[in-house]
């Protein structure tokens, strides 16, 4: 079990392996957008994918979760076009990217001479990097090499009962299986605080926890709203904290070894709690102001794919790792079947177990893994979102096992 | 997850629930069984959601999964709708699409 392969990945030179082998063209303002997304559709491959930072201003956040994208071990190379007089660190970028041994090239618009001209040098510079780019070896890759986050979106009454908890039941599995599992938004985890601080493997994690879910409260409140949709009420959730509830049981049942930020990496197996709410006063508005806002911070932080849960029913996929969709509400399921992997609502019509889904979902992770496309990807979804944050470092108590191993 | 206490349509999901959880939406007029005693439903009840499993008074606390998912804001007798007429969040208010955006922070 612990060695189960489940498949051949993409070997990075840090020592990780990817799942896909994809191309990134990336912008890095909205003026260099449309310049970068007619490559991509030159390109006419789905694994060259457009992603891009609209804002001119820098920002620290944005600078690395961008870094940790283009480097990220689904991710084989990159092109990144720039307009030329934006704040976005262009240089320091491209040279995370060579330092991590893929290939890159920059176009810079206002020097290789406008629009035609720049989606003529993208259109060559992209048929190099994908030959450079497939130069890479393939090795054996097992569970314990596997990051798997996991997001609700669109949650109503049945998310709770159905698929979430099966997402945490294939969590449980993976876990033991010696893999990283990563759950998120402490804003959808408000009222849960005290039962989620007594898993964590030290106290003073479980304090780091708590004063998490107390400044997502607190973020929320001043902007008068909670993470709460107006669809979530249809679906018959009243509360935040009944969606809090729904959105826990995803995490399953193992200890929660430590709490991170957009763009870090776990340091080593185990399930792990994402702090998405920023740090300091409230800017740049809501943490999270959509579903691929959240996924894109999981991917951030080395998950090779997405376990997403719906019970309203959502279609997105994601840009750099493939996403897998679990309905929760059998209703939902039967009208827009064709964009949901599983349908975890049949354990409300009595067809299945939450045992039973738990093992679908663990069993479509390995083929996912292995090469197979999930329904998001084979609908073309690439969706990807990256706004402004403002974050400081975790402190040693939010990663104990690695405090540990370094000492 | 025991449905004992109910008809199948609706489920008790923890021991210490005071609703039940809607597994098929059901039109109003339908008869439901709690606790062994017949009650009529007085509006359509959809997949998802919630209805009274006992007499709840105002300011009672509603448990679902064995936890407080917030607190009645007026009564409700077995079998009517439990949702945002009757029952408010501890932490965070909830908006539907009539909703205006976020307040500006006053100075």
């Amino acid at each position: 079990m612990n060695a189960q392969i489940v498949g051949n990945g993409f070997h990075r030179a840090d020592g990780r392996k990817g799942i896909r082998n994809n191309l990134l063209v990336i912008y890095l303002v909205e003026c260099a957008h449309h310049v970068a997304r007619m490559i991509v559709n030159q390109a006419n491959d789905p694994a060259v994918q457009l992603v891009g930072f609209p804002g001119c201003y820098p920002n620290p956040y944005a600078y690395r979760v961008m870094t940790q994208l283009a480097t990220h071990p689904n991710v084989g190379g990159a092109l990144i076009v720039s307009l030329g007089c934006e704040s976005f660190n262009r240089t320091g970028l491209a040279k995370a990217i060579a330092a991590s041994g893929r290939p890159v090239e920059t176009l810079v618009i206002q020097q290789v001479g406008g629009t035609r001209s720049t989606i003529a040098a993208g259109a060559a510079a992209v048929a190099r990097l994908k030959v450079a780019a497939g130069q890479v070896a393939r090795v054996p890759m097992t569970l314990q090499d596997l990051v798997v986050g996991t997001i609700c979106g669109g949650s109503d009454g049945t998310s709770g009962i159905t698929a979430n908890p099966a997402v945490g039941r294939c969590f449980d599995r993976l876990v033991a299986a010696g893999a990283t599992c990563i759950f998120e938004e402490t804003g959808e985890l408000i009222g849960c605080q005290q039962v989620m601080a007594s898993r964590a493997v030290t106290p003073e994690l479980g304090s780091e926890i708590e004063a998490a879910v107390a400044k997502a409260e607190r973020y929320y409140a001043t902007l008068g709203y909670g993470s709460f949709a107006a669809g979530n009420a249809e679906g018959g959730l009243t509360t935040q904290e009944e969606k809090s509830l729904g959105a826990y049981s995803k995490s399953g049942d193992s200890p929660i070894s430590g709490l991170i930020k957009p763009g870090d990496v776990p340091p080593g197996p185990g399930l792990y709690l994402m702090d998405v709410v920023p740090d300091g006063e409230v800017r740049f508005g809501f943490p999270n102001i959509s579903d691929n806002a959240e996924i894109v911070e999981l991917i951030a932080s080395g998950c090779h794919l997405i376990l997403f849960t719906t019970g309203r029913g959502s279609v997105v996929g994601s840009a750099i790792s493939p996403v897998i969709k679990v309905c929760a509400n059998p209703e939902t399921y039967d009208r827009i079947a064709e964009d949901m992997d599983v349908n975890a609502g049949r354990i409300l019509r009595n067809r299945a177990t939450l045992d039973e889904v738990g093992a679908e979902i663990f069993e479509q992770v390995c083929a996912v893994c292995a090469g197979r496309e999930s329904l998001s990807e084979t609908l073309g979804h690439q969706e990807f979102i990256l706004t402004y944050k403002q974050f400081d470092p975790v402190g040693p108590a939010c990663l104990p096992l690695a405090a540990r191993r370094s000492a | 997850m025991s449905a004992a206490a109910a008809t199948a349509d609706f489920l008790q999901l923890h021991p210490k629930d005071n609703v039940l959880i809607c597994a098929r939406s059901v039109p109003a007029g339908s008869s439901v069984t709690i606790e062994g005693q017949a009650y009529t439903l007085e509006v359509a009840i959809e997949l998802g959601h919630k209805i009274a499993r006992v007499p709840l008074a105002r300011g009672d606390l509603v448990y679902r999964y064995g936890a407080p998912i917030g607190v009645m804001t007026a009564d409700a007798k077995p079998g009517q709708h439990v949702h945002s007429h009757n029952l408010t969040s501890r932490y965070l208010p909830a908006h539907d699409r009539t909703a205006t955006g976020p307040k500006v922070p006053s100075a």
